[in-house]
């Protein structure tokens, strides 16, 4: 399942509602991103003068995020999975993105977390846009980003 | 007629989240053209196209894909969710 929200989020309610009615499970891998206070080691700005604005197209995220849990399932034995990513304006310490995978055994769940995440971040249309001390700048890709979902195209 | 969708520094860059042009070109590629000299931002905006993504109908494409009447071109940055 996938979902594009604003609104905030509870790990354990979103994790026991994976799981409910189900005995089958034998583990549930999840991965939860957070707003890092971005302010330079030592600055004076305060958390409180930062934000972050994440900005998406809205349908292609949609489908993106679907294609890629679908990948996911071709891939790795899972048994339920789930995709939260939020846009809009958060603060540090704010949750931005949940991905949660149940499968019989730990090593599908969590590995198909780790490409969730990764495939995530370079084909999900999302832009975050930071702002310190009132002055907003768009966030740089990664090659990092891109070397992390390359990983998994060997096959 | 195509609508094209910016977002992110594309859409800050030229100033509009959308517009819908009157085109003859068959191709993203030969669409971008076009955009680019709409105006001096759109010029500026989308100069690189190293730093551009494509996408036609939601799906991303380079910048050979066909495009027809009707269809959705988006331009934008790479990325930067998660």
């Amino acid at each position: 399942m996938i979902r594009v929200q604003a609104d905030d989020f509870d790990l354990g309610q979103e994790v026991a509602a994976l799981r409910r009615g189900r005995s089958d499970i034998g583990a549930v891998a999840s991965f939860l991103g957070l707003v890092r206070d971005m302010a330079p080691e030592g600055s004076k700005t305060a958390a409180c003068d930062q934000a972050m604005t994440l900005e998406h197209y809205p349908g292609m995220t949609e489908k993106m995020l679907a294609d890629i849990e679908a990948k996911a399932h071709e891939r790795w034995p899972l048994q339920a999975s789930l995709i939260i990513h939020r846009y809009g304006r958060l603060l540090p310490g704010d949750q931005i993105v949940l991905v949660a995978c149940a499968s019989p055994h730990r090593q599908a769940a969590f590995e198909a977390c780790e490409f969730l995440m990764d495939w995530l971040k370079t084909k999900a249309p999302f832009w975050k846009l930071e702002e310190v001390g009132g002055q907003g700048q768009w966030v740089d890709a990664r090659e990092s980003d891109e070397a992390a979902a390359a990983r998994w195209t060997h096959d | 007629m195509i609508n094209v969708l910016y977002f992110a520094w594309v859409r800050s860059g030229i100033g509009l989240d959308q517009e819908t042009i009157e085109t003859q070109a068959t191709t993203v590629g030969a669409l971008l053209d076009e955009l680019r000299a709409r105006s001096p931002r759109h010029g500026e905006t989308l100069a690189d196209i190293a730093k551009l993504r494509l996408a036609v109908n939601q799906s991303f494409v380079d910048l050979d894909a066909k495009i027809a009447a009707g269809d959705e071109v988006a331009v934008f940055p790479p990325m930067t969710g998660g």
